[in-house]
């Protein structure tokens, strides 16, 4: 941008945006010095300062020409702001030829990514600097909001359909991406990164398979990379204070109490199906509310997840 | 109109005694009374879960409450405080007490209607109390599919909701017909006080617009208990319509809050300010547009819920036309206000404060009816700080206004007014600390409904608990004020504030028959400077 309002938009797109929020934050400057400014004026200046008389005040009722220029100068500003915005709106959400298209699933309570190529992440979308972006979203469970603060954009996922977001990243750097529909207890913790990087290492890193596995990565360090940034910990404290979900230490090897009176051990076995299909046998005491990773990690990956989880003892 | 032959000589309406004279009572303003305390219970009720939820937002991981306390908080302060305090507190409250007094009659047209919305009404909160078992845990706008899963008492609640909504329209009904049938002879609409044109355009949405919502709620019920998928896509259903059958009447529904406010405003001003009222067709009429506009508006709620960019244009194109008339009218108090003889007693001081506060929340609107922005920050604190100017920096203070106003009319007592304005200054100091601070945070990107957030937004959230504080401080020393004014305030007489409407013609308190004769209406009230008051 090179403003000299610069409020950290990161592309010139969210720049527009910034300039609309100018236009009405300088028009509502305006109408709010002259009103708070009457107000008070009038207040002070016409403050009664003698004893209450009758017959004091002069019998003003009405003026139909002001009335007249208090609804058309209104009149005018409001449909002026609404042109400014409505245009910079209907510019940001058209198409554009040759984007980059990310599927982005809203669950509870973690972002499922897919790129059209069959690679899969959570919580982190990758996308290279300069091309435009369109993300297709949607929820399996409830509605979930994904929202770029630093773009300016948000949209909706919703359950059984597609919307749409488009972006134009133009610098290169990791951005926040926030839930703003609310959708359970962990609402909050519903972050993900998106993830702007330089065309050759963008190439680089999708060559290598989406760069999940690093070269001659023990398995348990892989799986504790992949726990860190799937989400896990926004539900699961690795031990101390628990939060939605059970802690994760000592779970291996563990006799584990289930809703509905059984019991399991805390297997690899038991470890896969909680990750892949986590309703089957649910720890007593915790609400059945975890997502499947079925779709979103790949059984090696499942596996350097339970290497990792076996090392919390 | 001959002064004397309205004033009545009748008992006061409160010289009866017993919980039976209140529990039947036919009376419309015991029943306005009554929804007062109510709603005041409410109010503290509400206020005291928004101070657990900033108390919690001091830090940015959750510390002293889970999430799901947290999640709980929120949706009670909201919908405690929408659907049993600011919905029915001017309405149900002043209306009650204020209709048949602001036209001249005895009582409501239907006595016995009122009586039972009342009852009506206090079933429904005590449903709604009924539904803390599992408490509810979807933010006071109950969205699809959420709402139609959790394991909360969402079908409970709702029908809370809904005799809560059945109360409503009961009532609105009953102002409707007793505004057409009972005025006094010689009081022309043009003549009416600007609060019963608040009432009557508020009257009009109630029972236009609450059907509805009473309707969504219990497809909502339906699809949660029977498993209907109305809402559930795998079903062929759409979680989308909810927010439009939902906004329907949510959107309305602020004028039904904010109109009477208006109202009370618009009789406050003239007074204190010793002055006819400006513009009053315009301020009149400007009421019945914002009730009408605000029909055609509610799309701008769902922006970026997958509407198409036409329907979106559409509604924001509408959306902006609500500004206009409310324009109109803060332009109009504004002017009234000139070359008047201005004295700044309790109720002035919340009345101009509802206009300083609403010109914020006015002008903090376009920013998001204008789709660009709104995309920005549709659920992040902007649209929290947006609606708490409009809501309580504009309609609370109007109600503030309204009860400082009439409560020697009310109860017969004077309110001391160095602890009013104690208490007032600590109110509008703690509001504007604790919900500007929001905007900013908001334009900085925090979404609202958050138990724990970034750190960086922990300064703001730091100052808005502080304003908090100071606002709760402020509110006790106003409530305390009631208590004392209550309990050994000096004796009020029939028109402390030397108005003009009829109210303040009879005795303090009220005579239980309003009027020993139906007064004669020759001129409107505002005729202040003119008329001996």
């Amino acid at each position: 941008m090179g403003s000299v309002l610069d409020f950290g938009a990161a592309s010139a797109e969210a720049g527009r945006v910034d300039a609309v929020f100018l236009l009405i934050a300088g028009i509502g400057g305006f109408f709010f010095l002259l009103t708070q400014g009457m107000l008070i004026w009038f207040a002070v200046r016409y403050r009664r300062r003698g004893p209450d008389r009758d017959n004091e005040t002069p019998n003003i009722t009405g003026h139909h020409l002001l009335e007249f220029f208090w609804i058309l100068i209104p009149s005018i500003v409001v449909v002026t702001i609404f042109y400014y915005g409505w245009r910079v709106y209907a510019d940001l959400s058209a198409p554009r030829p040759d984007a980059t298209e990310v599927y982005v699933t809203g669950k509870q309570w973690l972002w499922e990514v897919r790129y059209p190529d069959g690679r899969t992440a959570i919580n982190e979308i990758r996308v290279p600097q300069g091309k435009p972006v369109k993300f297709i979203l949607t929820a399996t469970d409830v509605i979930h909001g994904f929202y770029l603060p630093d773009y300016r954009v948000k949209m909706d996922a919703i359950p059984g359909r597609l919307t749409t977001l488009w972006v134009q990243p133009e610098k290169t750097g990791s951005y926040t991406i926030f839930c703003t529909v609310y959708c359970g207890e962990g609402h909050s913790s519903m972050n993900a990164q998106l993830i702007v990087m330089d065309p050759a290492g963008y190439a680089e890193w999708a060559r290598g398979g989406g760069g999940t596995a690093e070269e001659g990565e023990p398995l348990p360090v892989r799986g504790e990379r992949l726990v860190n940034r799937a989400g896990c910990l926004n539900c699961h404290a690795i031990s101390g204070k628990e939060k939605i979900g059970p802690n994760l230490q000592g779970l291996y090897g563990a006799k584990i109490p289930l809703e509905g009176g059984k019991t399991a051990v805390g297997d690899e076995e038991y470890l896969r199906e909680s990750l892949e299909d986590p309703g089957a046998k649910v720890v007593k005491g915790y609400p059945n509310v975890m997502p499947t990773y079925k779709t979103s990690m790949r059984p090696e990956e499942i596996r350097a997840v339970v290497e990792y989880l076996k090392t919390l003892r | 109109m001959s002064e004397a032959a309205a004033a009545g000589t009748g008992r006061g309406y409160l010289e009866e005694r017993g919980w039976r004279s209140w529990a039947y009572t036919l009376d419309h303003k015991r029943i306005g009374v009554m929804y007062l305390w109510a709603t005041t219970v409410f109010f503290l009720l509400g206020g005291l879960f928004a101070m657990l939820l900033r108390l919690e937002l001091l830090s940015p991981q959750a510390k002293y409450f889970s999430h799901h306390a947290y999640n709980v908080f929120f949706t009670l302060h909201g919908a405690m405080m929408i659907f049993l305090f600011i919905i029915p507190a001017i309405p149900s409250g002043l209306g009650n007490f204020l209709i048949p007094l602001h036209l001249g009659a005895r009582d409501v047209v239907f006595p016995r209607l009122n009586l039972a919305s009342f009852w009506i009404f206090v079933a429904g909160f005590l449903v709604i109390i009924g539904s803390l078992v599992a408490p509810m845990d979807t933010g006071w706008t109950f969205y699809t599919p959420y709402s139609a899963k959790t394991g909360a008492a969402v079908a409970t609640l709702s029908f809370g909701v809904f005799l809560i909504g059945m109360s409503s329209i009961l009532t609105g009904l009953n102002f409707i017909v007793t505004i057409h049938k009972l005025r006094a002879p010689g009081m022309t609409w043009n003549r009416m006080p600007l609060f019963l044109w608040g009432m009557y355009a508020t009257s009009i949405i109630q029972v236009v617009a609450t059907p509805v919502v009473g309707v969504t709620f219990l497809l909502l019920a339906a699809e949660r208990l029977l498993g209907v998928g109305f809402f559930d896509p795998s079903k062929g259903g759409d979680p989308v319509l909810f927010q439009h059958f939902f906004w329907f009447y949510s959107h309305p529904v602020v004028y039904v809050m904010i109109l009477p406010a208006m109202g009370i405003v618009s009789e406050v001003i003239p007074v204190f300010s010793r002055k006819p009222i400006f513009g009053y067709k315009a301020i009149a009429y400007s009421s019945l547009a914002i009730a009408f506009i605000g029909f055609l508006v509610w799309g701008h709620h769902m922006f970026t819920s997958g509407m198409s960019p036409l329907a979106n244009a559409i509604f924001s194109f509408l959306t902006f036309f609500v500004a206009v008339p409310t324009a109109v009218k803060v332009f109009n108090w504004i002017a009234t206000l000139y070359r008047g003889s201005i004295t700044f007693e309790s109720p002035m001081l919340y009345a101009l404060t509802f206009i300083f506060l609403f010109i914020v929340g006015g002008l903090t609107g376009p920013f998001l009816g204008a789709m660009a922005t709104n995309v920005q920050l549709h659920d992040t604190y902007f649209v929290v700080a947006h609606f708490h100017y409009t809501m309580m920096g504009g309609t609370v203070m109007g109600f503030f206004a309204g009860l400082h106003y009439w409560f020697p009319k009310m109860t017969g007592k004077m309110l001391d007014e160095k602890r009013a304005r104690l208490a007032w200054a600590l109110i509008f100091i703690g509001f504007n600390v604790t919900f500007f601070t929001m905007f900013i945070v908001g334009v900085r990107g925090m979404p609202r409904r958050y138990a724990e957030y970034l750190p960086k937004f922990q300064t703001e959230n730091v100052i808005s608990t502080i304003g908090s504080a100071i606002l709760t401080i402020g509110i006790l020393v106003m409530a305390w004020n009631f208590v004392q004014g209550l309990r050994k305030g000096a004796k009020a007489p029939g028109n402390p504030w030397r108005s003009l409407t009829l109210e303040w013609q009879v005795a303090s308190p009220a005579p239980t028959e309003n009027f020993h004769e139906i007064p004669q209406v020759a001129d409107w009230p505002y005729g202040y400077g003119t008329r001996k008051a």
